[in-house]
């Protein structure tokens, strides 16, 4: 297993550890943010284990993905709600 | 689509799956073992059975490892159960559907968090408690973070120790429940020494943090993300500034997909006799869903259903009987979870008009309130009909206002259109 894998992240450029979600990724660099919700608020995982939906995101081009169940992989594309 | 055809079928590669599979596996049958995670384990062994430091998670997965027999499909998310005894399975990294038929069918689903809204509990940094840790398991970053853990039952102990070895700041652990109540919880435990044992070793991790009974989270703040929850310790109120909140008031099975095949459900938890049959002959349910236990009574309930549905029961009459008293235990110990963290009705009465319960369709809580029940508030604010069908604020208006979820529907989970049709 490589030392770092590269994602590209709302296309920023980011590298990360090889054995971490998504989710993970987006906390070390969205803040968090997974999606917006109908009105408009940022979301982030709430149930962590892939029930309640709210981190979904696009990955390679693939939308409603669950950051919470799917692992870093090196050259993913991943599409989350823009940082403010 | 020509189905697989198996056996045996079982679905969820936690302790309790897990344990099934292996005393199927010595029968011979061809076995699928169905998971949607990237890994074994389920949550308390999240992130690989081979992984953790419970000798017991190493030797199933050795066991499984050595059987040729099993069919282990993990990343696969079981969307519908189809006529004739056939389920439909999508994979979740995207690739193709596909169709298991199975003559026997064990399900160990597991269990979910339950989450009751309080203003801000959508702020990005507000989790669940099983939840924070479910995301730490999987490398969220919490080294130096200040976090509370919040919410009621045993699993608080275990998600704050969890996050601490992270790094994490715990500051505070708030249990709802009061002094009282949880007096009366820790002397029946000596009946139960693994688990006073486990409390001990956890009360070690826990130095430094502190444990508020009579204690609960009011509301949370903060402007693109959260900074600040207000809570009410022993009586008063103050404010607390934290990084995250991982916040959680107990277990609910999954009961979804039992539920859909036709499987009785008692008071949310499946119905299933001495040895994990369902009502519906051939299917078994072993773990969580039949009852909230822990993962001492998922080993043992899983272990019985997989003898169970592999015919094994007569041949191991002796153990079986074993297993069976050692299920009578965990039972018992379910039993006192249930009745020494039971909830407080303040905590039913936190929402403001403008908080929302339902987090897929943004519904608020002043919407809610001229609606008798769950059909009428879906039909006219969307409540429940979005992305997690209900998962979440089905739980949430059960407990809010009393209303009874309908069942659930096929598809189980959101599901690409080429899945449903091909």
């Amino acid at each position: 297993m490589p030392d770092t894998l590269t994602i590209y992240l709302n296309g920023r450029t980011c590298v990360v550890a090889p054995d971490i979600s998504v989710a993970a990724a987006l906390a070390l660099h969205n803040d968090g943010r997974t999606r917006l919700s109908l009105s408009g608020q940022p979301r982030a995982p709430l149930c962590g284990m892939g029930v309640c939906q709210e981190c979904r995101v696009e990955i390679d081009g693939r939308p409603h993905q669950l950051a919470c169940q799917t692992w870093c992989r090196d050259g993913m594309h991943v599409t989350a709600a823009q940082l403010p | 689509m020509k189905p697989v055809d198996y056996q045996l079928v079982i679905v969820g590669a936690g302790p309790a799956g897990l344990a099934a599979a292996a005393a199927a596996a010595s029968a011979g049958q061809a076995i699928a073992l169905v998971d949607d995670n990237p890994h074994s384990g389920g949550q308390i062994w999240r992130g690989g059975a081979a992984r953790q430091d419970d000798p017991r998670a190493r030797a199933l997965w050795a066991q499984l490892q050595a059987s040729n027999n099993i069919h282990y499909l993990p990343g696969s998310r079981v969307v519908a159960a189809l006529p004739q005894q056939q389920l439909l399975l999508e994979a979740v990294d995207g690739g193709a559907a596909s169709v298991l038929h199975y003559q026997k069918l064990i399900i160990a689903s597991g269990a979910r968090e339950l989450f009751l809204p309080f203003p801000g509990w959508t702020l990005p940094g507000v989790s669940g408690a099983g939840g924070l840790q479910a995301l730490c398991k999987g490398g969220f970053p919490l080294a130096g973070k200040r976090v509370v853990v919040a919410g009621s039952g045993p699993l608080l102990l275990a998600v704050a120790a969890t996050l601490r070895q992270r790094g994490a700041l715990v500051t505070h652990v708030l249990e709802q429940a009061g002094w009282r109540q949880l007096g009366g919880f820790g002397l029946p435990l000596l009946r139960w020494p693994a688990k006073l044992r486990q409390a001990w070793q956890l009360r070690r991790h826990l130095a430094g943090t502190r444990y508020h009974a009579d204690s609960y989270v009011l509301a949370a703040s903060g402007t693109t993300r959260l900074q600040q929850i207000s809570v009410r310790i022993g009586g008063r109120q103050q404010q607390i500034e934290c990084d995250y909140l991982a916040c959680g008031y107990g277990l609910l099975p999954n009961t979804e997909l039992a539920a859909a095949l036709g499987c009785s459900i008692d008071d949310g938890k499946l119905r299933v006799d001495q040895h994990q049959q369902s009502s519906v002959p051939g299917i078994y349910g072993a773990g969580e869903i039949s009852g909230i236990g822990g993962v001492d009574l998922a080993l043992v309930e899983g272990e019985l259903a997989g003898l169970a549905a592999s015919a094994q029961l007569d041949r191991q009459a002796a153990h079986a009987r074993q297993l069976c008293a050692q299920r009578r235990h965990g039972l018992a110990f379910s039993r006192l979870l249930a009745r020494h963290f039971a909830l407080r009705p303040e905590l039913l009465r936190l929402c403001q008009p403008d908080t929302l319960v339902c987090r897929c369709e943004d519904v608020p809580y002043a919407a809610l309130q001229p609606h008798v029940d769950w059909r009428s508030a879906k039909l006219h604010t969307r409540c429940g009909m979005g992305a997690c069908q209900g998962r979440i604020c089905g739980a949430a208006t059960a407990a809010l206002f009393g209303w009874s979820k309908d069942t659930a529907r096929i598809p189980l989970a959101p599901t690409r259109i080429a899945s449903l049709i091909d």
